[in-house]
């Protein structure tokens, strides 16, 4: 980092997530109004927004509720969409493991897609920048986003409850789960393991709610990952 | 939605609550010891493993008449969200396609 304090590095880090807002505010409106139409109260919708803050993961709970699923269910399979979050917190830690305890649990809630991709790309550019200033730079990466994310979960809430009831959910909601599967696939391996998904959550459809999505998924993600070692072995 | 009140408000809670904690895992419980590298893979691969596998169904509809309209629109959205890498533009695509079937 070329700053010299923590305050201009946390600057620098709203001026590099700012444009992040719209993404946030546009998940957050979809979520909510998705949520409302499907029966939760506005608390409730809030709730999810508030102290989950992972859209996929809700989408994922939000749907599978619909569907009635076993509350066992709905949040095993929710938790396992943010399993890739593990990884993340993994990835920060030779940058921010030194960092008071405090300070990494206001950044655990806080580790959200864009911050964490942003972040390590400017950790990894400046490995020696002080630990304050990397804990400044991530916070201002999620100032100019995180109220955005609220904001559009009250205004999604709001619209939702007064929306007409024919808004065709069974159209908005794999719309905005695959956009968020698309901007995933880079490689061969991520297009295998979401094939394996597809193919056996279909295959494994007539189980009980939820169960054939919790094989589908191990499968799928055995065989990405098997995949993705074998791509990396043969480049 | 047939839950009652407390078994909605306890999903939320134990996802908020898990949600932080493998946020929190690594970097607030466990430290700086390294993972083994196919850990990581695996954690890396659980968005695109599980996710498709829950949109399938709603796209196909088992033992429903096919829609045209909803394939239509899922089929724009993974073109728009792959080319663009953008998600505001997959979404708009998505909805676009389904518009296109629904009322040309």
């Amino acid at each position: 980092m070329t700053s010299s304090s923590p305050k201009t590095a946390f600057w620098r880090g709203v001026r590099k997530g700012a444009p992040f807002f719209a993404v946030a505010f546009s998940f957050a409106v979809v979520f909510s109004v998705i949520a409302v139409e499907a029966g939760l109260t506005i608390a409730q919708t809030l709730g999810f927004s508030f102290l989950v803050i992972a859209g996929a993961a809700q989408f994922a709970a939000v749907q599978l509720m619909t569907e009635g699923a076993p509350a066992i269910t709905v949040v095993a399979a929710a938790l396992a969409v943010n399993l890739r979050m593990a990884m993340y917190s993994a990835a920060l830690v030779p940058h921010l493991g030194s960092a008071p305890v405090w300070q990494r649990a206001i950044l655990s809630y806080l580790n959200i897609d864009h911050a964490f991709a942003m972040s390590m790309a400017e950790y990894e550019a400046h490995p020696q920048t002080p630990v304050p200033e990397k804990v400044a730079y991530f916070v201002g990466l999620v100032t100019p986003v995180a109220p955005f994310w609220y904001l559009g979960a009250g205004v999604g809430a709001v619209a939702g409850s007064s929306m007409p009831d024919d808004l065709p959910l069974d159209v908005v909601v794999p719309v905005a789960f695959i956009a968020i599967v698309a901007l995933m696939l880079r490689t061969a391996a991520h297009w295998l393991a979401a094939a394996v998904s597809v193919i056996v959550a279909l295959a494994l459809h007539g189980l009980p709610y939820g169960i054939g999505l919790l094989i589908a998924g191990g499968v799928a993600m055995v065989v990405g990952a098997m995949a993705d070692a074998w791509l990396e072995k043969r480049a | 939605m047939n839950y009652d009140t407390a078994t909605i408000w306890g999903i939320i809670a134990v996802m908020g609550v898990g949600t932080f904690l493998i946020r929190f895992s690594f970097l607030g419980i466990i430290g700086d010891r390294e993972l083994p590298p196919w850990v990581l893979r695996l954690l890396r691969f659980t968005p695109v493993a599980v996710i498709p596998g829950l949109v399938a169904p709603l796209v196909v509809r088992p033992g429903e008449p096919f829609d045209l309209a909803i394939a239509a629109a899922a089929a724009a959205t993974l073109i728009g969200g792959y080319w663009s890498k953008n998600l505001p533009v997959a979404i708009v695509a998505g909805v676009l396609g389904y518009f296109a079937v629904e009322f040309l």
